[in-house]
């Protein structure tokens, strides 16, 4: 039962063995740290970059478009602010050259908050990655889902953006989260695949399970939790918060269903339609910050197309619309949406009359 | 022009060793011949440019009057092909002389220009002079005025990964290089251990649209500023043909060899401004490239005043009759715009 930055580093290692991967770099990506994070920890195509994020990106462009398979790493996205014209270049060149030209590159970058990071390590990336068109934007909630998602970006043949959510990477998987050939319990796979700290590190070889590949297709929603009484749209670090909430109204009588997005682009518009075409009622969950916020885009696709299928106005419970996620325990919490937010929203939506 | 710069060229690029293109001031006559009729197309091509823009069969001009001296030389010097063993270019909106002396037909620059269907480059999507050519490894050249600089070490990476003999090839302007990716590109290239084979280009006109150089920068040359990174450097005269090919020749060869990184500053012309924006006229008081090389073809008897003429008139005739076809050709449907999003066609999910 891995978490999910070890199930990340199993995708690129499977990447690098079977899926010609042949760059995995990025700041501190390399030995000896591998990753701010361990993702990319015992890799051997992983390498250390100059502290350079544009750099990084033109340099992953650069290698797609001479054939290599990279994966690029920001080390929060944060970082990737000053990224934004060459992030616009690999969604264009597509495009722009008519076909001529495509690139298959992935950039990785850990979003959000929930770890104390106050104002350059919490920010979040949806709302600016979903307008940058021409890229795939995947972002998982759990192991299994990170794993088969990182494979699936790996392999295609367009830039694809996979938004790490920073809170839930060393959360363990739970029952039916399992990687197909990982070991069962989470010790056994820790003593396999994490590096020991201290002196030994560097003799020290990993021990990789035989594992299977598993894609997870770009643009399918799944079901997290099903219910009748409302559809909670949501992904990254607001899913397991968004069903936990779910569980817990169970005993008010109030059925909630958590439609885990995965992909942000494309979006899986059909499982968003069949969801609220049962529960007539929506609320919106993600970190990213209220004012052209993702959530809101697809409220507005949802009153322009299914407008007599609702039940109550669909909500949004977003990031504040402050400039930063201040560091104090009540900062942070007052700044992103958390549990009894979802379940007082939820409250709201299932018990309003038309 | 600086007298910098002439006098560097001087001394810079008389490295130069004899080989089959010449000897070592002077290129071979046939080579002299063909330069000078892809400069001639290049100028005619930007004419007929300049003209469709101004009649109203396009939006938008920007081109490379000036740059034919050093662009033509370094399309001729590339290694051309397909794929990592080749040569991989990361040029500007002035590169028409360099796409010329690759091999392509003038023709398609016209469509670019009247944003037709038909136009390889972008299919009516793009600029005048946003060449992109894979089968060439010409990367496609988009309007940022910096990150090919950003992109070029990508490129360069695969090769010296693949143990490749090509080379990257970036170019760009004077004003360009206060952008961070033009650091960018001298970090990536020269790190210790994982140097990368890159030619590394700037044709320096010494404008960024209306702002001169010299208020803006307090480098003397710009090519200084490789020395700082361990590279081997030089500033010469881009209005010169033979001045151009051999330090073009010089540095590619380096690049070749050692696989590192070389960076060679070119000072250029600008003969009709910036770009249509400010009002594409000709300037007088630049050195026109051409007009001197022809000075010299005429000097050492190569070509007469009366051949280079027709020529002139010819290339002119034949890109007019040229343009008016472009005109009849179709112009792109709108629903063409949801063409080439992705690679694949699976970018509305959930949608057939």
């Amino acid at each position: 039962m891995a978490t999910m930055i070890q199930a990340i580093r199993m995708a690129l290692h499977v990447g690098e063995e079977r899926l010609g991967v042949t760059d995995i770099f990025g700041e501190d990506v390399g030995p000896p740290l591998g990753g701010a994070f361990t993702a990319t920890q015992n890799l051997k195509t992983a390498w250390n970059s100059p502290l350079d994020e544009r750099g990084i990106v033109g340099m992953a462009i650069g290698l797609a478009l001479a054939g290599r398979r990279p994966v690029a790493e920001i080390q929060f996205c944060d970082y990737a602010f000053n990224t934004i014209d060459l992030l616009k270049i690999a969604g264009n060149t597509y495009w722009a050259s008519a076909g001529d030209w495509n690139v298959p590159m992935v950039m990785m970058t850990p979003v959000g908050a929930g770890i104390r990071g106050s104002i350059y390590h919490s920010h979040s990336f949806d709302a600016q990655a979903t307008r940058t068109p021409g890229w795939k934007i995947v972002m998982p909630s759990n192991p299994r889902d990170a794993y088969g998602l990182m494979l699936s970006a790996i392999i295609d043949p367009n830039p694809v953006m996979f938004l790490k959510p920073k809170a839930l990477l060393r959360a363990k998987a739970l029952p039916g989260e399992e990687i197909p050939g990982e070991p069962g319990d989470l010790k056994t796979l820790s003593k396999m695949i994490d590096a020991p700290v201290g002196e030994s590190r560097s003799r020290w070889k990993p021990e990789w399970p035989k594992l299977e590949e598993l894609y997870i297709p770009i643009g399918e929603a799944r079901t997290a939790r099903t219910g009748r009484d409302v559809t909670v749209l949501t992904y990254g670090r607001s899913v397991p918060m968004s069903v936990s909430a779910a569980d817990e109204l169970a005993s008010e009588g109030i059925e909630v269903e958590v439609i885990d997005l995965r992909s942000l682009h494309p979006y899986d518009w059909n499982a968003i339609k069949a969801s609220v075409r049962k529960t007539h009622r929506v609320l919106c969950v993600n970190e990213d910050t209220e004012v052209t916020n993702f959530g809101e885009h697809l409220i507005r696709r949802l009153v322009e197309e299914l407008f007599y299928e609702l039940h109550a106005a669909p909500k949004l419970l977003a990031g504040a619309h402050v400039p930063g996620i201040g560091l104090a325990d009540n900062l942070e919490h007052a700044s992103v949406p958390h549990k009894d937010g979802i379940k007082s929203a939820l409250r709201e939506l299932a018990r309003h009359e038309p | 022009m600086s007298t910098t710069a002439q006098t560097a060229s001087s001394s810079l690029a008389s490295g130069s060793s004899s080989s089959s293109h010449g000897s070592e001031n002077q290129l071979a006559p046939e080579l002299q011949l063909r330069i000078h009729e892809l400069m001639l197309e290049a100028r005619v091509l930007e004419e007929r440019l300049i003209t469709m823009y101004r009649q109203g069969d396009g939006y938008f001009w920007i081109g490379g009057p000036g740059e034919e001296a050093f662009n033509v030389p370094l399309g001729l010097l590339v290694d051309k092909g397909t794929g990592v063993e080749h040569d991989y270019l990361h040029l500007h909106y002035r590169s028409s002389g360099t796409l010329l002396a690759m091999g392509a037909d003038p023709v398609d620059a016209l469509r670019q220009m009247k944003n037709t269907a038909t136009d390889p480059y972008s299919r009516g999507r793009n600029f005048a002079g946003h060449y992109s050519a894979r089968k060439w490894n010409v990367a496609p050249v988009s309007s940022p005025i910096e990150v090919q600089y950003s992109i070029a070490p990508g490129t360069a990476m695969a090769q010296r990964a693949t143990g490749s003999k090509g080379i990257t090839i970036v170019t760009g302007g004077d004003a360009g290089t206060a952008e961070g990716d033009f650091a960018t590109c001298l970090v990536w290239s020269s790190r210790k251990g994982s140097e990368l084979p890159m030619l590394i280009l700037v044709t320096n006109n010494q404008y960024g649209i209306s702002t001169p150089f010299e208020g803006q920068h307090g480098e003397e040359r710009i090519s200084d500023r490789g020395k700082a990174f361990g590279m081997p450097t030089a500033t010469v005269d881009g209005n010169d043909v033979e001045t151009s090919w051999f330090a073009l020749k010089k540095a590619m060869d380096y690049v070749r060899t050692e696989r590192k990184p070389y960076l060679l500053e070119a000072m250029v012309s600008r003969l009709n401004g910036h770009s249509s924006a400010s009002g594409a006229n000709s300037v007088t008081n630049e050195v026109d490239c051409l007009s001197r090389f022809e000075k010299k073809l005429e000097e050492r008897k190569l070509r007469t005043r009366a051949e280079m003429d027709e020529m002139r008139a010819r290339m002119t005739q034949e890109l007019l009759e040229a343009s008016k076809r472009v005109r009849e050709e179709p112009q792109p449907k709108p629903e063409s715009i949801w063409d080439y999003v992705f690679a694949d066609k699976n970018y509305v999910a959930g949608e057939k």
